[in-house]
Formats: structure tokens, C-alpha cells, sequence
């Protein structure tokens, strides 16, 4: 290994600039979107039924509407799946390939399982606005049988989706024929069983819960807890309770709505269960505090049991200071030992006893710092990045902009940044770490802080839960990577 | 503390870079030399100013979206707070209130005359006047210095304080109100007769609402009312209607930026819109476009 970093070096590329959109489940027919370009219309026209779709189409075309901007993307917890959620309230699945003793070196690579659409816009006619159908989150279940559950989420309603395969069906019917015409019962003189044939592979997704009219504000976080019967969802003032298996109510569990919205000052913006105790989760602020609740102390958990903050530094104060220190999101680690927050320039990881101040702090782009008011001005500086942990806990991972994301070794303190574009990737090629030159004279390779691309931001990233294997998300395109094996 | 007459009028040029660093670092001003200190001054103000402008006319295009974000609105909100608390800090509300000129409100001849109280008394001790920096979470305690007394302002975590400490020095010094063992100055330039009344109110930390030297209840800042009025359809209850109304239509230098902010067709107080395109056009003079 030439530059001594021990992950991320091989990557299958999967471009994804378009969603094929297949039958999913029952009734659930779906047209093509208008937003495909014709050219891919015409070669799917004769798609009508679920098959295991064959991606290659999808390669080499990067239309990037809006409707395809991934959104939410999660490995679920065997690494055997991969969700992506996107603008349009698609989801696609995509499922690892079995391992072939024939062909060593390609491992498992990911290829499309299934895709549903799983929200649509909707309209509140008491407010007069749009719902938008964007996929906020994607949360994965535990899988106890032969189907796959998931969460998924927009801005007001959960759904619980089953995706299940069919390979066999039953033929052979007495009362109709094989299209499925009723046959005239005078004609039928014998009687048969039907018996099972196997068929193409389907994959068929089914909405089996949707939790809808719990939220005035925007869901942002969805969570499941340890017990996998309850979950909760995370608007920007309640967090509510579910059971999985009942839709009409939920318990609220976190209010910080003040009595007066005019003192409003702060809002939840990210939730998350502890990954081992059903009775923890925490919840960070967009004042950059996180709080950390036990749902035994009592029903409603507006009292903290922990509050994390680090005190403010007084020399790096500027109007922007607040802003820059709202939380985006916040993990547990595997262990549910540590926490860690992303804020807009660092990354920062705490240790559940200790609430004065993080463990460590990881600085992801500090050369934005003096660049604040102008990201201000367009907008930049309110972008919500996502933060991973590996497996082990001993690395984590967080975008940045220009498609860059960044990596750091928390044991040898050693970072990384990277880049997922098409132009810098090639099959098989190891990445390349890319540098960002501050000031002074610019190497070959860097690049300089002007010259970054604000547009290409790399929001949602995904971690394999045992592997080496990372899935990130730049715009409308998903690049999975994962590091060379010898 | 500058001297009255030589601030200079904002002016809607943009220079993106001194901006940037500007913002970048604390707000922190430096006293080195009194050539010096008027030029890094002035177009520290001018900065101020031109990102309280951008601020404002952010959460006036929420309104034009779908359904605004909360999260990034309370972030612009409290920026505009931040703001405008600092420019009423070291007077730059003098600006506004001098371009109202002699309209003869109560409050703001209050204010000017704090201004005088806060110059005199700084031009007799002639030291150089810190700011300390403006928190409104962790940091428990601040420390102004004007002049050669020390107000001291504490911070409580829930309620942003009101962080007029600074500009109470130079008022009366009985106005002082100790509530809960936070001290906190509600002499915000109030007529004495509604003072009593909303001191309980100002106390639960409705910034906004203490800055609007007018008669009416805090709280009917129009900026704000709109901003969350689309997020929440109970803002819609009787309360919030009775206080929209209290409001009175005096307007105070603070309301000279709200109307800015709302002069664009949103839902605003009915009874100041005339008052309001008197006060723009004199502000369109004043700025020259």
C-alpha cells in the first residue's frame, strides 16, 4: 500500500444519475417519471415487471435533476443491503452480490435490488403548502425473517416498508386460466392442486405501516431503538415515540416548543437512540448543546440527564459563531460508549461521561472559516452534513464540498481527504488523497480554497457496519467504495 | 465612542472580501490610534450593517418558499438579534434616529439622549472603551466596561439576556432590576408607565420585543410574528392576536429596520403602513438609491 492509509483504496464505481422506477408490490403501478431523459424512456419502455434490474444503462449518464439528488443512504445492519433515499421519495436498494470463489477480486459488489417510491408530495389544504415527498431518512430493521423492513421519512410521515422476493408462483388454478381469465365451470371437469413454479426472481416492496399526522414541524431524524419495537421521530421541536405496530398515536416524548413562538431560539436538529439501552437516546440543538435523556426518569423527557456543550471560545467569536456551532448530526458509536456531533467546520467526538468538553475535535474544513460571511450569503454555511463511524469505532467519516470527504484515524490521528468524481475515479484505481492549499504558493495537486465548488457537497455518507466498505452520495450519484484486498 | 456627526451613512457597496475577514475573527475592536480607529470602525459598522440587511432579507424571502425551514431561520433570527443588539450597544441606533429627524417620538429622544450621557462622561476619562463579546450560550458572565464602571450582565442559558447592561450604565442607575439573583436592565428607554407592566415580560427574554422602544407589549416585532406565523397554525389564537394589537403604531428606530425588512407585501401592522412608506421614502433620500 504506497501512501500508508489503510482503507479506501479499490472502488467499484456505481453511477446512479437516474432511478429506474419499478412495480412495487401490489397497486402500486408506476409511470415513468417526466424528468427521465427520452433517450432512457424509450429502453424502458417494456419494463412493467419487477425484475432484478441490470444497472449497466445507468452508467455514463449524469443528468442531475433535482428529483434525483440523494437524499439518505444506509447500510443496513448486516452490510448486505444498501438504502438510498431521494428528492423525488424514490428509494432504491441495492443488494451485495454473493461471493464467487471464480472470481476472487470481485468482491461482493452492490448491484440494484429494488426501487419504490416510497412518498409522494402531498398538499396541506389547512396551510396551503406542499409536503415535500423528499426522503429525509432511511432506518433499517433487524431482519427476523426472510424480508427486509425499513423506515422511511419525509418531512411529516414514517413508513414501514416490507421488500420480500418472490421466485416461485403458483399454477395450476382450477377456477381460471393461466392469463388469469375465469374459466366457464362447465368446462371444468377435473380437479387439480396448484402447485409452485419458480419464476424470474421478483422483488416486491409493500408499505405495511404508515405513521402519519404526528408532526407540525419537519421530521428530521428517525431512530430505532434496541428493543426493535418502538422507534422515534424528531421534528425540530418534539421528539415522539412509535410502536411499530401501532399507527394511530404516538407519545411525544421531547417538547421544547415554547409557549410563545416569538422566544423560540433554538430547535432539535438531529436524534438518536442508544445502540444498546432501549431507555437512552440523545437529542443535539442548533446551539450546539446535545442533551442526553432517560426515558425511565419520566414520561417526558424535557429534562436532560446529560447536557454536553463546550464552552465557547472568546478569541473565535464572530455573528457566525452560532450558526457554525449548530449541531447537523449526531451518532453514537457502535460501542454506545461515545458520541460523536458535526457541526459546519469540525467534527468533534465526546465520551458519554465526560459533558464539559468533546474527547476529540477534528478539524474537517477550517479554511472555510475566514470565508463565513460569503457561505452566509449563499446559503452554504446552513448545510447539514452527516457524520459515520466504522465498525470498530476507530475511524469516522464526514463530507465536505468540491466532493470532497474526509476521513479521520482516530488511534493514529492521521486524516484523509478524498474525492468522488468520475473524472479522479477509475476502476480499480487507488484514490488519491487530495489536499486544499490555504495560502501561499499552491502545489501541483492542490487545490485552492477558491477554487472549491460550493454546489458539490457530500451530505450523506455511509459506513458498512463490519467491512471497509463506504458508500457516499454526491448530488444525484452514489460512488461505493471499498479498499484493496491483496 | 465616535463623535456624532462623523458616522458614516450606509452606503450599499459590497466589498465581499473585507467582509470576509472581517466577520471571521471576534468582534473585538481595536483601539490603536484615533486615525486608525475611525477607518477600521467605519467599515466595521458598514459591514455590520450590510450583513444585518442580508440577514433580514433572508427571512423575508422565507415566507416565499413552501414552507420555510425552522432551523435556518431561528439561525438568521438570532443573527439579526446578535446585530442589532451590538449596534444598540455602542448607539449606531443614533443613524436611524437621527434620520427619523424631529419626529418628536418619546423613546427616541431617550435614546439620543443616552448617547450624550454615554459621550460625555467617556470624553472625560478619554480611555478607550472595550467591548466585550456579546454570548448568548456559555459564557455565564460578561463584563462591559464603559467607561470607568463595570456592568456586569449575567447570562442565564435559557433566556437570552438582555444584554443592555451597556447601555443602562448611562441611564438611571435606579432602573436597575435584580430578578432571581440575574440582574438584568430593563431600562430599555420604555415610557415609565408600561415599564412595571412588561418587566415581567421582558424578563423571560423576548429580546426582540425589549428593543422596540414603543408602547407596545414586546413581542410584536413583525419581522418575527410572519417568520413563524407560517410554521405555526396556533400562533393564530387570541393571545397573539390581542398582542399584535396592543402594538402601538409609534415607531421607534428599531422599527425603522422591521419595516425595511417587511416592506415587501407581507402581512404587517395595517395601522403603521402609512407611517412605514413615510419612513421609507425618507430612508430612500437618506441612502441615495
Amino acid at each position: 500500500v504506497s501512501n500508508g492509509y489503510l482503507f479506501v483504496q479499490e472502488q467499484t464505481l456505481r453511477f446512479l444519475p437516474l432511478f429506474h422506477i419499478l412495480i412495487s408490490g401490489k397497486g402500486l403501478i408506476m409511470t415513468k417519471s417526466a424528468q427521465l431523459a427520452p433517450t432512457l424512456l424509450s429502453q424502458m419502455d417494456e419494463e412493467i415487471d419487477t425484475r432484478k434490474i441490470n444497472n449497466s444503462f445507468l452508467r455514463d449518464h449524469n443528468y442531475a435533476t433535482e428529483a434525483d439528488i440523494i437524499s439518505t443512504v444506509e447500510f443496513n445492519p448486516t452490510g448486505e443491503l444498501l438504502a438510498t433515499g431521494d428528492k423525488g421519495g424514490r428509494v432504491v436498494v441495492f443488494q451485495r452480490e454473493q461471493e464467487s470463489k471464480n472470481q476472487p477480486h470481485r468482491r461482493g459488489e452492490y448491484n440494484v435490488y429494488s426501487t419504490f417510491q416510497s412518498h409522494e408530495p402531498e398538499f396541506d389544504y389547512l396551510k396551503s403548502l406542499e409536503i415535500e415527498e423528499k426522503i429525509n431518512k432511511i432506518r433499517w430493521l433487524p431482519q427476523q425473517n426472510a424480508a427486509y423492513f425499513l423506515l422511511s421519512t419525509n418531512d411529516k410521515t414514517v413508513k414501514l416498508w416490507k421488500i420480500s422476493e418472490r421466485d416461485k408462483r403458483p399454477e395450476g388454478y382450477n377456477l381460471k386460466d393461466e392469463e388469469g381469465r375465469i374459466r366457464d365451470p362447465a368446462t371444468i371437469t377435473a380437479l387439480r392442486v396448484p402447485v409452485l413454479q419458480p419464476m424470474d426472481l421478483m422483488v416486491e416492496a409493500t408499505p405495511r405501516r404508515v405513521f402519519s399526522n404526528a408532526h407540525t414541524y419537519h421530521i428530521n431524524s428517525i431512530s430505532v431503538s434496541n428493543d426493535y419495537e418502538t422507534y422515534m421521530s424528531t421534528d425540530d421541536l418534539r421528539i415522539n415515540l412509535w410502536n411499530l405496530e401501532i399507527t394511530n398515536q404516538s407519545f411525544n416524548i421531547v417538547d421544547i416548543k415554547p409557549a410563545n413562538m416569538e422566544e423560540l431560539t433554538e430547535v432539535i436538529t438531529a436524534a438518536e437512540f442508544h445502540p444498546n439501552q432501549c431507555n437512552t437516546f440523545i437529542y443535539s440543538s442548533s446551539k450546539g448543546s446535545i442533551r442526553l435523556c432517560d426515558m425511565r426518569a419520566s414520561a417526558l423527557c424535557d429534562n436532560h440527564s446529560k447536557f454536553f456543550e463546550e464552552p465557547e471560545d472568546p478569541s473565535n467569536r464572530s455573528f457566525f459563531s452560532e450558526i457554525i456551532s449548530s449541531i447537523s448530526d449526531v451518532k453514537f458509536s457502535h460501542s454506545g460508549r461515545y458520541l460523536m456531533t458535526r457541526d459546519y467546520l469540525t467534527v468533534k467526538v465526546w465520551d458519554l461521561n465526560m459533558e464539559s468538553k468533546p474527547l476529540e475535535t477534528y478539524q474537517v474544513h477550517d479554511y472555510l472559516r475566514s470565508k463565513l460571511c460569503s457561505l452566509y450569503e449563499n446559503d452554504c454555511i446552513f448545510d447539514k452534513f452527516e457524520c459515520v463511524w466504522n465498525g470498530s469505532d476507530s475511524v469516522i467519516m464526514t463530507g465536505s464540498y468540491n466532493n470532497f470527504f474526509r476521513m479521520f484515524d482516530r488511534n493514529t490521528k492521521r486524516d484523509v481527504t478524498l474525492e468522488a468524481s468520475r473524472e479522479n475515479s477509475k476502476p480499480r484505481a487507488i484514490l488519491k488523497p487530495r489536499k486544499v492549499c490555504v495560502g501561499g504558493k499552491r502545489r501541483k495537486d492542490e487545490i485552492s480554497v477558491d477554487s472549491l465548488d460550493f454546489s458539490k457537497k457530500i451530505l450523506h455518507t455511509a459506513w458498512h457496519p463490519s467491512e471497509n466498505i463506504i458508500a457516499v452520495a454526491a448530488t444525484n450519484n452514489l460512488y461505493i467504495f471499498q479498499d484493496k484486498v491483496n | 465612542m465616535r463623535k456624532r456627526g462623523s458616522r458614516p451613512i450606509y452606503m450599499p457597496v459590497r466589498r465581499r472580501r473585507e467582509k470576509a475577514n472581517m466577520y471571521s475573527k471576534g468582534t473585538k475592536r481595536k483601539f490603536s490610534d484615533g486615525v486608525d480607529n475611525k477607518a477600521v470602525a467605519a467599515s466595521y459598522s458598514l459591514q455590520r450593517q450590510s450583513l444585518l440587511d442580508m440577514s433580514l432579507l433572508k427571512l423575508q424571502l422565507c415566507h416565499m418558499l413552501a414552507e420555510p425551514n425552522l432551523c435556518r431561520s431561528v439561525l438568521i433570527a438570532n443573527t439579526v438579534r446578535q446585530i442589532q443588539e451590538e449596534m444598540a450597544h455602542d448607539g449606531s441606533w443614533q443613524v436611524v434616529t437621527e434620520a427619523l429627524g424631529g419626529s418628536g417620538h418619546g423613546p427616541s429622544d431617550r435614546l439620543v439622549d443616552t448617547e450624550v450621557l454615554c459621550q460625555s462622561s467617556e470624553q472625560q476619562d478619554g480611555g478607550p472603551r472595550l467591548y466585550s463579546v456579546m454570548g448568548y450560550d456559555g459564557c455565564r458572565e460578561e463584563e462591559v466596561v464603559t467607561d470607568k464602571a463595570l456592568c456586569s450582565v449575567v447570562v442565564g442559558d435559557r433566556a437570552p439576556a438582555l444584554l443592555l447592561g451597556t447601555i443602562g450604565h448611562c441611564w438611571d442607575r435606579g432602573e436597575l432590576r435584580v430578578e432571581d439573583g440575574v440582574s438584568k436592565d430593563s431600562g430599555t428607554g420604555e415610557e415609565e408607565g408600561t415599564k412595571s407592566g412588561e418587566g415581567a415580560k421582558m424578563a423571560t427574554g423576548q429580546v426582540f420585543g425589549t428593543f422596540e422602544i414603543k408602547n407596545g407589549a414586546p413581542g410584536s416585532d413583525p419581522a418575527l410574528e410572519e417568520l413563524f406565523s407560517d410554521v405555526d397554525a396556533s400562533y393564530y389564537d387570541l393571545d397573539t392576536m390581542l398582542t399584535g394589537m396592543q402594538s402601538a403604531p409609534k415607531m421607534g428606530p428599531y422599527d425603522f429596520l422591521d419595516s425595511l425588512a417587511s416592506s415587501h407585501g407581507s402581512v404587517s401592522n395595517s395601522s403603521c403602513r402609512a407611517d412605514l412608506n413615510e419612513l421609507d421614502h425618507i430612508m430612500e433620500i437618506i441612502v441615495g438609491s
